[in-house]
């Protein structure tokens, strides 16, 4: 209810604002609602929202299982982490654009360099946030695993990794607002579909309604994704802790 | 089966260089059905030594022979308990082949029926001890640990456990070594005393308690504690170890 009304606010100072400004600068909800509704029915809406959640999952996917490999490798094993450390802080500060371009000289404009280069924008900090991770677990709970002669995939499964629930829920969610932001700079630089290059073409052109139909729509989609995926999994990850009074 | 332990020594790093001396040669030897107890005081190196024995730390000097394939059930000082995992799914884990049958009888003797899906953050530490007590029985193990099961419980709980724990004992062949401060526990559980030196730990003293231990009663107990009272005083001259536990 809370969240409904914070909306509506959200809505009217727009609204206001529109009529304020003029609709060339900003348009009016109903004017961008009706270039989404027109957009949908051409069926462009989703071919560019599908295009990019594509990506945008690749990405992610690939990213978050090597980074949190990569991860709880690096705080178990010293070695490992003394040899990745200098890796580790290089990619970290590496700017996105950076990675991006030298992708696409590199590689070519392919669709593979474009995931390539989203993915190793993302994979530094799931690999700083499950070393961080791997450093908390709680050494008397691997005692007693090994004690009681526990398989390790069965000590791994359920003494390791409810430990670094949170930390892959905080890197997931973390990671996904990058990919996001980092995934229409790919396209607007080097892919001809998508919504980074439709957002593209709508700067060439000024057109500020098309701009707005596309990235509030794609701001509506990660919200859906937030609320019905990543919060779910953070509650269940966390369900075992006695509740704040 | 039987366990033996040959530490000849153990000595550590501090964080201020230097290094220091944890336990001094330790010898000893532990039967089937046999209930073993370490006794002595605070910080001599009793944890270390289970340690070494459990086979979690490995950078010692000496030997132990744990019987190949034993099962292992361990009563550590604080629970240790998956937080995550509900109680029954705790003991579970640790013993995936306990029938449903063993389980309740387990949960119904250590008044733990109610508290089944309870998860440990919910229960006192009266409650989570005893989860980790059902836990080590219910794998059925071949060599119980237990390092102080029974420390910061009041004296009711404390002697309603000690009780259960003789009971488990009593019900199948398993060496047992148990550690605690209390003399008291000692020697209504124990059929061979180690009284411990402080650090570094060595045996002072081997004391075997020949009463079977369900036929001790309260005048047995008194006994015996005399008993260990007069060797005690009797060792004092060389060394004065022993004392601190009474």
């Amino acid at each position: 209810m809370l969240r409904l009304l914070s909306f509506a606010l959200f809505l009217a100072i727009w609204w206001i604002a529109a009529l304020f400004v003029g609709g060339a600068k900003l348009p009016s909800p109903p004017a961008v609602l009706n270039v989404i509704i027109a957009e949908a029915a051409s069926g462009a809406l989703f071919l560019h929202l599908g295009a990019t959640l594509a990506r945008v999952a690749l990405a992610f996917v690939l990213a978050m299982s090597l980074g949190s490999a990569i991860g709880y490798l690096m705080g178990r094993v010293k070695l490992a982490d003394r040899l990745g450390d200098p890796w580790l802080i290089l990619l970290l500060n590496l700017p996105a654009l950076v990675v991006i371009v030298l992708a696409y000289i590199w590689a070519g404009l392919t669709e593979a360099a474009a995931i390539a280069a989203i993915a190793i924008n993302k994979l530094p900090t799931a690999v700083v946030t499950l070393r961080e991770g791997t450093r908390a677990l709680d050494r008397s709970l691997d005692e007693m695993a090994s004690v009681f002669a526990m398989p390790r995939w069965r000590a791994f499964r359920h003494v390791v990794l409810p430990q670094l629930a949170p930390y892959i829920a905080a890197s997931a969610r973390s990671g996904l607002s990058l990919v996001w932001k980092i995934v229409l700079v790919a396209e607007l630089l080097g892919r001809p579909n998508g919504v980074g290059f439709e957002i593209g073409v709508a700067f060439q052109l000024f057109d500020t309604p098309r701009l707005l139909a596309y990235s509030l729509t794609f701001a509506a989609v990660v919200l859906v994704i937030e609320t019905a995926l990543v919060q779910p999994f953070e509650a269940r990850a966390t369900r075992w802790r006695p509740r704040a009074a | 089966m039987r366990l033996e332990v040959e530490i000849t020594g153990k000595t550590y790093s501090s964080a201020a260089g230097g290094t220091h001396e944890v336990l001094a040669p330790v010898k000893f030897a532990l039967q089937s059905g046999e209930v073993g107890v370490l006794i002595g005081p605070s910080g001599c190196g009793k944890s270390t030594m289970l340690r070494i024995i459990l086979g979690l730390d490995r950078d010692f000097d000496g030997h132990v022979a744990r019987p190949p394939g034993a099962r292992i059930g361990m009563v550590f000082q604080e629970p240790r308990l998956l937080p995550w995992r509900s109680v029954e799914q705790n003991v579970r884990l640790a013993a995936p082949d306990v029938t449903e049958a063993k389980l309740s009888e387990l949960f119904k003797i250590l008044e733990l029926e109610a508290h089944r899906s309870h998860f440990p953050g919910e229960l006192s530490l009266g409650l989570a001890r005893r989860v980790a007590l059902a836990r080590a029985f219910a794998v059925e193990p071949d060599l119980l640990v237990l390092d102080e099961p029974l420390a910061s419980l009041d004296d009711a709980l404390a002697g309603r456990l000690r009780d259960e724990i003789a009971t488990l004992v009593a019900s199948r062949p398993v060496m047992t070594l148990l550690v605690t401060h209390s003399l008291d526990d000692a020697i209504r559980l124990g059929d061979r005393l180690f009284f411990l030196s402080p650090r570094p730990a060595r045996i002072v003293q081997e004391v075997p308690i020949s009463v079977p231990r369900d036929a001790r009663g309260e005048a047995e107990i008194a006994a015996i504690r005399a008993g260990l009272a007069l060797r005690i005083q009797a060792e004092q001259g060389d060394d004065r170890a022993g004392r601190d536990v009474l």
